[in-house]
């Protein structure tokens, strides 16, 4: 483990998750013009380095927490919410279009940034999923390509020296993981409650660096191996109604709902 | 969060409010026969009357109870009509009632007058959405509407903490304020037409839906704040605005109160047009939220500061209103207006921050009986009119005994504060003190006693010492008895007898 830890976080914008959702009228995506916010994963994973950051401080440990986002130039404001969270530094990976891209180009963008930092990153904080596509693949496939270590769906992470131990959320119940650094954490939602951007940090957020690059800087081709054909909302809903009998119910499930 | 407050609420049952104004005396009306009930019964289906009205004879706050023995529940302005028509002819009180969440007693039954609800009255009858105005059935609950205006892009123009039960006519006969008053204006300029019910059954049908409309006395406005002494409120015609796609929300610490003030003539500066709530509240508020809700932990670091504000934009463009509110955050900073805030980075935490404002009523009235004020003011007074009551109730040993929990809070951007207390149990006369002196250092401050929670029965017994009340009850009075004669329409309320 390098002094200081290095803890690289990469931070999607998407659009928030209280918005509601309406298919555009072309049926090939959602409407995007609508309000957008830091993926919520990605927030604890943030404010997960920045609490790592913060106890390795009262040991006199240094660490550095940098944010890379992956998108058009709106991303930035993605990037200026995790430096006003206490992020030391961010990475604009420049895309003209982030509709189309994918977690395998993004996987493979975060491992050409990590071959071609001078200093390497000891550990990789991403959040488990993006909200809006919710694939759960890009630290999975990143660690792939790093050859790392993986523990996915944490709840809680502990790091000792250059052991890392992370307690994962699985359908059975909790597993805990040790592992070496350097290595790759997903968040799950119990890990942390991540902090509100205060306006002291906010002000000192804007004199942080922020450095912009583009896929092709890195030698990576983003274009999509996926294509989406279509897009629709769910067939809606239809009301219940009251029967008045088993019989009735029965034959309900039989000729109506075809389920029996 | 209503039916929260009312479980709550009503695990001890306030006492009477006849018993606890005993000077008052019920009126020539007459009482409730059984050939009324069947009357009623040839007007409205089985499931429009009940006997059972324990739950429409008391308020929210558990303050005023009422002995009614029927409540009605009419479905169309025809049914309305029949009801007030026959009411009026055999001279039976009326006491209509919305979603009941008013604080003033203007809603609840003071002896047995018949309460007409309007729950069940609740159709949205029409929205155009080139125009925005939407036309609604009385008892359309507000949030109800705002839900079905908001994929077409639309919003309600006010919003107020009892959204998920108050009812459109309800907020009308009140003219309700709320949180967004700053922005939208009040009811008097967003309804643009309305259909109400005379006490002699008389359908009164301005429901227009043209912004301007200069032909003649404008009427409907004589019903907006009426409180239903007038006559029923039974469809409304609301213009309401485009929804702001790009909403904002910062709470921010500050040392004084002048720091709130100098504050907000800097939001109004920096802000301009996308300004859309200015709220304050004082420390003592954070402390009874913190203590009877469960929050998570306070947002700004700095907890312990004398005055907090919350500050919200609202506008067509994040990008263009995020660049006006950073400038306003840091001319905040820089010039030492503010020891701290936040700045929410989403929605989820916008409705937390939210929460800190919205929560106080409920936790007060969580710790106990509860006390309410809601004054108009030189915003400049506000603090001094809370320290001055919190001395005035100090100096007579009554804090701590009588009395807890005094807390300011509310709107400085409409010049309404909210002051809320807490009485040891149901001590009517421990009322009527505390009453008579915010009552009496508002109007001698050239305040007013309701901003917006209207007179009901709470209020009454100022209402000749209110500047509008001495100048025009006469004229109130002249108007309410042409309009009702026999006075049943909501009797004991808004005009002393």
């Amino acid at each position: 483990m390098s002094n200081p830890l290095r803890i690289f976080v990469p931070v999607k914008r998407v659009v928030d998750f209280a918005v509601k959702v309406r298919v555009n009228p072309a049926k090939t995506d959602v409407d995007r013009n609508v309000k957008h916010s830091m993926n919520p994963f990605d927030e604890i994973a943030v404010e997960e380095a920045v609490r790592i950051k913060e106890a390795k401080k009262a040991e006199k440990k240094e660490v550095e927490v940098v944010a890379i986002s992956c998108g058009t130039a709106k991303a930035q404001e993605t990037l200026r919410t995790a430096l006003a969270m206490g992020a030391d530094r961010a990475v604009h990976v420049e895309v003209k279009d982030d509709a189309t891209l994918q977690p395998l180009a993004v996987a493979k963008l975060l491992k050409a940034f990590t071959d071609k930092e001078e200093k390497k990153p000891d550990l990789f904080i991403l959040g488990k999923q993006a909200i809006d596509d919710d694939a759960n693949q890009t630290g999975q496939m990143l660690a792939g390509l790093l050859n790392w270590p993986q523990t996915t769906f944490a709840s809680k992470v502990t790091i000792e020296n250059e052991a890392l131990k992370v307690t994962r959320e699985i359908d059975g119940g909790l597993e805990t993981l040790e592992t070496k650094i350097p290595a790759i954490i997903t968040t799950d939602l119990r890990l942390n409650e991540p902090r509100y951007a205060s306006l002291p940090n906010i002000m000192k957020a804007k004199k942080k660096p922020l450095v912009k690059i583009t896929p092709e800087d890195l030698g990576i081709d983003v274009s999509p191996r996926i294509q989406t054909i279509k897009v629709e909302e769910p067939a809606k809903r239809e009301g219940g109604r009251k029967v008045e009998s088993v019989d009735e119910l029965v034959d309900k499930l039989k000729n109506e709902a075809k389920v029996l | 969060m209503v039916h929260q407050l009312r479980t709550m609420a009503t695990k001890v049952l306030t006492p009477l409010t006849r018993s606890k104004h005993p000077h008052l005396k019920r009126g020539p009306f007459k009482k409730l026969q059984q050939e009324d009930i069947n009357y009623f019964r040839t007007v409205l289906g089985s499931n429009q009357i009940t006997t059972e009205t324990d739950a429409h004879n008391i308020d929210l706050f558990n303050l005023y109870r009422g002995s009614s023995k029927l409540c009605l529940f009419p479905k169309s302005t025809e049914q309305v009509s029949s009801i007030l028509a026959y009411c009026n002819d055999q001279h039976l009180a009326v006491v209509p009632q919305g979603g009941n969440t008013g604080v003033s007693g203007g809603a609840v039954p003071v002896f047995d007058e018949i309460v007409v609800n309007m729950s069940k009255f609740n159709r949205i009858r029409a929205f155009d959405d080139l125009s925005g105005i939407a036309t609604v059935d009385g008892g359309v609950i507000l949030e109800q509407l705002d839900q079905y205006l908001a994929p077409k892009g639309y919003t309600v123009p006010l919003d107020l903490g009892a959204k998920g039960s108050c009812q459109i006519a309800g907020n009308v006969s009140t003219n309700a304020g709320g949180l967004r008053l700053l922005r939208f204006g009040n009811l008097h300029g967003n309804v643009l037409g309305l259909e109400v019910v005379l006490p002699d059954g008389t359908i009164l049908d301005d429901l227009s839906t043209l912004r301007k409309n200069n032909t003649g006395y404008d009427l409907k406005q004589l019903f907006i704040g009426a409180e239903g002494t007038l006559g029923m409120v039974t469809g409304v015609s609301l213009l309401t605005p485009i929804r702001p796609s790009s909403v904002n929300v910062t709470l921010v610490a500050m040392s004084s109160f002048e720091k709130v003030l100098q504050a907000y003539v800097s939001a109004k500066d920096h802000l301009g047009e996308i300004l859309s709530a200015f709220e304050f509240w004082d420390m003592s508020s954070i402390k009874v939220v913190e203590s009877k809700m469960e929050m998570e932990a306070f947002p700004v670091s700095q907890s312990d500061a004398p005055f907090y504000a919350l500050v919200e934009t609202q506008g067509s463009r994040d990008d263009h209103d995020k660049l006006k509110l950073e400038h306003y955050l840091e001319s905040l900073m820089a010039e030492d207006v503010v020891l701290d805030g936040v700045l929410a980075q989403d929605d989820k935490q916008m409705r937390s921050l939210w929460q800190w404002r919205e929560k106080i009523p409920e936790a007060i009235v969580a710790c106990g009986p509860a006390l309410t004020y809601d004054v108009s003011m030189d915003i400049r007074l506000f603090k001094q009119m809370v320290d001055s009551t919190m001395k005035h109730f100090e100096q007579k040993g009554l804090i701590g005994n009588t009395y807890q929990n005094i807390i300011g809070f509310g709107h400085i951007g409409d010049g309404n504060l909210h002051i809320m207390a807490n009485m040891t149990g149901f001590d009517h006369n421990a009322q009527e003190v505390f009453d008579k002196y915010v009552f009496e250092w508002a109007l001698a401050n050239k305040g007013s006693i309701s901003a917006e929670h209207g007179i009901g029965i709470h209020k009454v017994d100022y209402m000749e010492r209110s500047k509008r009340g001495k100048n025009q009850l006469p004229l109130m009075n002249k108007i309410k008895n042409t309009l009702d004669p026999r006075g049943i329409m909501n009797p004991y309320k808004l005009l002393p007898e």
